[in-house]
């Protein structure tokens, strides 16, 4: 790869930025420990043969019938925390990851789809896409989360059909943009397919605000799947995300046992919080008026 | 070259373009209410006919807003004619029906703006190559040969292939743009103000690209632009665009000598001279009052609000293209005797 790259330079303007640095190290450090969970963590959490009655509701530091230390606590079933956390990360990164992508690729290819056909496929996908923005994203995914059933799919098809609509907003718009520049036109006076014009050339130049709307709405779909899962309508209790984790610690709150749902919802915000700061960077950078 | 006999290579009959204005829903239904919204068509082209023999170089001048550049835009198949037709060797440059589509890579287009016409997340190397390999003029494991070959004969160095558009000047990136079209293997090239927005140093070069690479792969080009000297320096013949229609057209050397039309006239009277005379730099005639909205062209002569010599009858009658000399035609009352 030559030094001019587009990725190159962008990434040079990044690392200027200590802040943004520091999350995108957060984010893999997160991401290290998720997908290495079961060679880290001390205790396999869904192996309930393995759980220990007399370590429930331990506080941070004790040292259990396993014989390890539970930096982080048991929680009502004396499952350690921090392998807890480990594996709840693990579904909550998944999830998060996996329904952003597939929104991604469903918004853009719709919004772009709908700005370079125009006329009437323009206004009926557009006024689709508009009025399932004028409600709620948690609403609509409760609904579905509830319909649906519990599981992983499920969760993921929730989370898409809750988020696509923002994907769709934004290629429409960055799509309709594009579409009026010379490159497109020299592109169908070629002539080639509309497909080629579409996925080649337009679509590539709206990457930009899509990418800066796709890190936002992975720390979202994140935040929503802990949210339904803290409702009781997310993932199944053998899949215990971080949400679930909030909710079986939030009855013992009060008690003074907060570590059971405070721990769990600390890293959370560590993850959603460095998303948001990279994802803050990338709009910096992306955006051509704050151009320095 | 000119008036070659025969068939005509490329043939524009009648063609005509009418915008229609976008309404949006809340603006239909302003207009249902009787608000003042603009539902009347714009007339960008009416009723133009024209045609090319084979080699040739056709310059189209006019001032902005007169139609030149959505005439060549019917003529490279961008843009489909609202009426009429346009033909490169008897057959047509955009299918019919209700979605027209550019059918033919026999004619293409370079477009003004060479820092917008070249997609800037590709390499020069993929944007040369995907034309030719889309339409099999080119396999694609000898593409990089092709495109390489194609940037030669544009004066570029082979290596641009794997540089980004933001990495040349605005003349190389216009030669890129030349390099591009041409590797499709036009026959015709249809070229808006291919070099307005260049340095006049760099104008002079690019210009003589075009009639170096003209002669070499004997193309036939509609050359668009305002600039008059720009236009006779490449032309042989030049056609004068006013409010959507051709007011006259002949060869370029009798056009610039000998005018004949009140517009061209007033035209080339108002190109700014340096040169001196005397001491005092020689005045220029600019012409008087603006160009008419297209949405509500005058009736008869589109041109007799602003003509000095226009009579009663150019207030109401249309006046149609007449010969005026050996293939020299304009459309004017006052050259006609009655």
């Amino acid at each position: 790869m030559d030094a001019d790259a587009p990725f190159l330079r962008f990434w040079a303007a990044f690392r200027e930025n200590r802040i943004a640095l520091v999350a995108l190290a957060v984010i893999v450090a997160i991401a290290l420990l998720a997908v290495l969970a079961p060679l880290i963590a001390p205790q396999d959490p869904y192996d309930l043969g393995r759980l220990v009655l007399s370590d429930a509701r331990r506080p941070p530091g004790h040292v259990g019938s396993g014989g390890y230390v539970h930096w982080l606590g048991t929680d009502a079933q004396g499952r350690d925390l921090f392998s807890a956390i480990l594996y709840g990360l693990r579904i909550s990164v998944l999830i998060g990851v996996a329904a952003g992508i597939v929104a991604f690729v469903i918004g853009a290819t719709m919004g772009a789809t709908a700005a370079f056909a125009g006329g009437r496929s323009e206004m009926l996908i557009m006024r689709f896409v508009d009025l399932q923005l004028s409600l709620p994203a948690i609403l609509l995914a409760l609904v579905l989360a509830a319909v649906l059933g519990q599981g992983r799919l499920q969760m993921i098809a929730a989370l898409v059909a809750a988020q696509y609509a923002y994907f769709a907003r934004t290629a429409h718009g960055a799509a309709a943009t594009e579409r009026a520049k010379d490159y497109v036109e020299a592109a169908l006076s070629t002539p080639l397919p509309a497909r080629t014009v579409l996925f080649r050339h337009i679509l590539p130049n709206c990457l930009p605000p899509l990418i800066v709307v796709a890190t936002v709405q992975v720390a979202n779909a994140i935040a929503l799947e802990a949210t339904l899962s803290f409702l009781g309508v997310g993932l199944p209790v053998t899949e215990p995300s971080l949400g679930m984790l909030i909710a079986n610690g939030f009855q013992y709150l009060l008690s003074g046992r907060y570590w059971i749902s405070i721990y769990p919802g600390v890293a959370l915000i560590i993850l959603i919080v460095a998303i948001n700061l990279v994802g803050d960077q990338v709009r910096d950078q992306l955006n051509p008026r704050l151009k320095r | 070259m000119t008036g070659a006999a025969g068939p005509p290579f490329i043939a524009v009959t009648s063609v005509s373009k009418h915008f229609d204005p976008q309404l949006s829903l809340g603006e239909r239904i302003a207009g249902a209410l009787g608000g003042a919204v603009e539902t009347r068509a714009v007339r960008a082209v009416q009723d133009v006919s024209l045609q090319l023999a084979r080699g040739e170089v056709l310059g189209l001048v006019g001032e902005s807003g007169c139609g030149k550049s959505t005439l060549g835009r019917m003529i490279a198949g961008i843009l489909p004619p609202t009426t009429g037709s346009v033909t490169i060797d008897g057959a047509p440059v955009m299918s019919g029906g209700r979605h027209p589509r550019k059918r033919t890579t026999r004619v293409q287009m370079i477009f003004q703006d060479p820092y917008a016409s070249l997609d800037p997340r590709m390499r020069i190397g993929d944007a040369l190559a995907e034309g030719p390999v889309a339409h099999r003029l080119s396999a694609r494991a000898d593409a990089a040969a092709y495109v390489a070959a194609w940037l030669r004969k544009v004066g570029l160095d082979p290596d641009a292939a794997q540089r980004y558009p933001h990495q040349f000047s605005g003349g190389q990136r216009q030669r890129i743009a030349i390099a591009r079209a041409l590797a499709m293997r036009p026959d015709v090239l249809v070229c808006d103000e291919p070099v307005a927005s260049l340095d006049v140093s760099i104008q002079a070069q690019v210009l003589n690209l075009f009639l170096e690479l003209r002669r070499a792969l004997s193309l036939t080009m509609v050359f668009i632009s305002h600039h008059l000297g720009v236009v006779r320096h490449v032309s042989d013949r030049v056609a004068i665009m006013y409010l959507g229609g051709i007011v006259e057209i002949g060869p370029a050397a009798s056009i610039y000598d000998d005018p004949q039309h009140p517009y061209t006239r007033a035209l080339l009277a108002s190109v700014p001279q340096l040169a001196l005379q005397g001491d005092v730099v020689a005045t220029f005639t600019p012409i008087a009052g603006e160009l008419p909205s297209p949405l509500a062209p005058p009736p008869g002569c589109p041109f007799h609000q602003r003509c000095p010599l226009a009579e009663p009858r150019c207030r109401d009658q249309v006046p149609e293209m007449r010969p005026v000399g050996p293939q020299h035609a304009a459309a004017c009352h006052v050259l006609q005797p009655g």
